[in-house]
């Protein structure tokens, strides 16, 4: 690879800011719809979702089971902002929609000032199973459609319609964009050492002074917001339907497993944890049928997804907490020895 | 070494997999079918059941008749396993293939996130018995059918059923109704239908939840027995439908005075509930059992030639087997109607959809395709695409369905001015022109 000949006194910032580049500049003219629209946009959604949960529980600690209840209600927030109000634009109504998933969040994260680890991602299942039986049981949210399903509005900001896969794909490219680079730098603040110290040690942190109950909210708050605008996406840019039986306990586990492959407590880790998970099961059928055919059919394929990725779990889990990120630094060691 | 080159094969797979090449291309002369099928997963038993129907009927009029109009029926399969996002990811790796001629998801999630999609790339979607309600509404919704029964239509079926069994819609006045239903977007959907008919008729009614899956029942029957109620209306899915009808017995609620709705009407849902289920009566568009000539030709041909796509032949003529047939021929009819106007050759989809829009079946046509008796008729039009099919009621007699009713319609006039306020608010909601006529 030419990145070899680069001088290694690069600041950091270029490796991300390459990625960007290409993200912009040569993914939009070479990539197929499909590769859009079953493959770019999730993986940018579900990224998303992982970032904001890795703020929760990779740097302050806070374990939550209740990420895809946070997801719902920026889904059917949005909606109804869009729906109810006329004239607003897409922007706000997803803006707001954030602060209506950051809200829901502050009330679920008030447990976490009395109770830790266990029992706190325990009381967060209270917000998966709550905010689902709300959206179905008031039919208001959903603008009294019987079955309790709603279509995404068309994505229109400034004049533009976003309606082709490479458009629907910039939109999402964009808003991740702009949301991780603030959770970036929110990491890199004192807020973000006060979310690691409060992670570390709840009592040293008290003693040194940090704020931890305005911290762990800080840290809901925070975490709902970006988790509730991947809702969004996943609703309006990737399904353009949504309902709640969509985010159910399996997507907060999902977007938990791409936080602990992907590598806790690092923004890079959610992309590559999200692209592990969407790309994995795919790769894994046309692998699977390209080497052993007709016998790899979907029961196979379900089951090997299932062990490959129980395994993985396991193995990040026991072998390299770290996740991915840490793998691809070591390799990148190896390969770029400083 | 040879793992470096196992390497390299992987790799190579690798390639070809993300870059989601097509190898095969399609012949000139071939319709293409993509089918966003489940096999494994909760429900495999309908999946297996309805796409091996629907894929038996399209072998056998490959087989038999050498296509339609000469042109080849194709298909492929991606499994979905019921869940929307497989489903998004199948529609989007098959949808680049020539010749497509429908979408037939059997899944209302999956049918809904796909509206948009298949509006603007102008390819109809069938969804057979089941789907949103108002998308009857081909004003609206130009390019998605809910063919032969929507969930109101089906709600209307059912009442005037059991009115029919007491002696008339007025002796419905002061009966007592309860109807179970399944505690999903599915099992909600006709709530308000059922209020609106007990405000009409004059019955009292009362509407209880399962929770999803519905292995738990208990509370429910004993409420059941507190009250009393003349009928239970069972809108059921998956194993809830077995556990009602057992736990009913349990209960001593008497079995002939359930009714079930059409997602509680297959073998499945009988035969592990045993005994229970001996007098059970449901609703049904299309007739269960293998004595259709339809069902002989492809027993007889299709599995004849060991082509057929069910792993137990004794599911051919099954109520899933039957459905999937029956869908296939409504499929199959909408092309040959399209190929009359444009020509016998690769339709696109929005010929297609002009096809379906003029799909007339009589009883003549039904039995002209050895299907007379398996369902009654269909006759779609621009504006209604349920197409004023007429439903039946069966019961089971322990080993097997049999026919209890008459060809009997549904309410659609009373139905009508509710859909249509629903497909117009979604046209406004969504800045959905509304069409005028067939052209639009």
């Amino acid at each position: 690879m030419s990145t070899v000949a680069l001088p290694r006194t690069l600041p950091a910032w270029i490796w991300p800011l390459a990625v960007l580049g290409a993200a912009y500049g040569v993914v939009p003219f070479v990539a197929s719809e499909y590769v859009f629209d079953a493959l770019l946009i999730p993986f940018l959604a579900l990224s998303l979702a992982a970032v904001g949960l890795n703020l929760l529980t990779g740097y302050a600690g806070q374990l939550s089971l209740g990420t895809a209840a946070f997801m719902a209600v920026g889904a059917f927030a949005a909606y109804n902002f869009n729906l109810r109000v006329d004239g607003l634009p897409l922007l706000a109504s997803i803006g707001l929609a954030g602060l209506a998933a950051t809200g829901v969040g502050l009330v679920f994260g008030l447990p976490s000032l009395r109770l830790r680890g266990f029992y706190l991602a325990v009381s967060t299942l209270a917000a998966q199973f709550f905010v689902q039986w709300a959206l179905t049981k008031f039919s208001w949210f959903s603008n009294d459609n019987a079955s309790g399903v709603i279509d995404a509005p068309a994505l229109e900001v400034a004049g533009i319609v976003f309606d082709t896969p490479a458009g629907r794909y910039i939109f999402s490219l964009t808003v991740v964009t702009v949301l991780t680079l603030l959770a970036w730098r929110l990491v890199h603040t004192q807020t973000g050492h006060h979310f690691i110290a409060v992670r570390d040690n709840e009592l040293a942190a008290r003693v040194v002074g940090v704020p931890v109950l305005r911290t762990k909210l800080l840290a809901f708050a925070v975490s709902s917001f970006i988790v509730g605008v991947a809702g969004v996406l996943w609703g309006f840019v990737y399904l353009r339907t949504v309902e709640p039986a969509g985010f159910n306990l399996d997507r907060s586990f999902q977007i938990l497993f791409i936080v602990i492959i992907g590598g806790l407590a690092t923004i890079r880790g959610a992309f590559f944890g999200a692209a592990l998970i969407v790309v994995f099961p795919l790769l894994l059928s046309r692998v699977g049928s390209f080497f052993f055919g007709g016998w790899f059919d979907s029961g196979v394929l379900d089951m090997s997804q299932r062990i490959v990725l129980g395994a993985l779990i396991i193995f990040f889990l026991a072998v390299e907490p770290r996740g991915l990120v840490a793998l691809w630094d070591r390799a990148r060691e190896r390969l770029l020895p400083a | 070494m040879s793992f470096i080159k196992h390497l390299k094969t992987a790799a190579l797979a690798f390639m070809l997999a993300v870059s989601g090449l097509q190898l095969a291309h399609a012949d000139a002369n071939e319709q293409f079918f993509p089918l966003q099928s489940y096999r494994v997963g909760p429900y495999a038993a309908g999946g297996t059941g309805f796409f091996g129907g629907f894929i038996d009927y399209l072998n056998l009029v490959n087989t038999r008749d050498g296509g339609v109009g000469g042109v080849k029926l194709t298909w492929e399969e991606g499994e979905t396993q019921y869940e929307v996002e497989r489903g998004v990811e199948v529609y989007e790796r098959l949808k680049q293939r020539p010749g497509i001629a429908a979408w037939n998801p059997l899944s209302v999630g999956i049918a809904y996130a796909l509206i948009d999609r298949v509006t603007a790339d102008k390819v109809p979607l069938l969804t057979i018995n089941h789907g949103r309600t108002d998308t009857t509404d081909g004003r609206v919704f130009k390019y998605i059918f809910p063919l032969l029964l929507n969930p109101y239509s089906e709600t209307s079926g059912i009442v005037n059923y059991i009115a029919g069994k007491e002696g008339g819609t007025d002796k419905l006045k002061g009966k007592k109704i309860v109807v179970l239903y399944h505690g999903s977007p599915y099992g909600k959907e006709t709530i308000p239908v059922y209020e609106l008919l007990a405000k009409k008729y004059g019955f009292t009614l009362q509407q209880i939840e399962v929770p999803h899956p519905g292995n738990e029942q208990q509370s429910q029957w004993l409420a059941i027995r507190r009250s009393k109620p003349d009928y239970v209306v069972l809108r059921g899915w998956g194993v809830m439908n077995p556990v009602a009808l057992k736990t009913a017995q349990k209960t001593g609620f008497p079995v002939d005075h359930i009714v079930g709705n059409v997602w509680s009407n297959s073998e499945e849902d009988v035969i592990p509930a045993g005994d229970a289920a001996k007098g059970y009566v449901a609703i049904t568009t299309v007739a269960a059992g293998a004595q259709y000539p339809v069902l002989q030709d492809i027993a007889k041909i299709v599995y004849g030639a060991g082509k057929g796509n069910l792993q137990d032949p004794k599911r051919i003529g099954s109520v899933y087997h039957n459905l999937g047939v029956l869908n296939g021929i409504l499929n199959v009819e909408a092309i040959r109607i399209a190929q009359a106007k444009f020509g016998k050759r690769t339709l696109t989809g929005d010929e297609i959809r002009w096809g379906l829009e003029n799909l007339k079946i009589d009883e003549a046509r039904a039995a002209a395709l050895g299907a007379k008796g398996l369902f009654h008729s269909i006759n779609v039009t621009w504006d209604n695409h349920e197409g004023d099919g007429r439903v039946a009621f069966q019961q089971w007699d322990g080993s097997k369905w049999n026919v209890v009713s008459d060809w009997i319609a549904p309410d659609w006039k009373l139905l009508r001015p509710i859909i249509e306020k629903s497909s117009l608010a979604y046209a406004k909601e969504k800045n959905v022109k509304v069409r005028k006529s067939i052209d639009d």
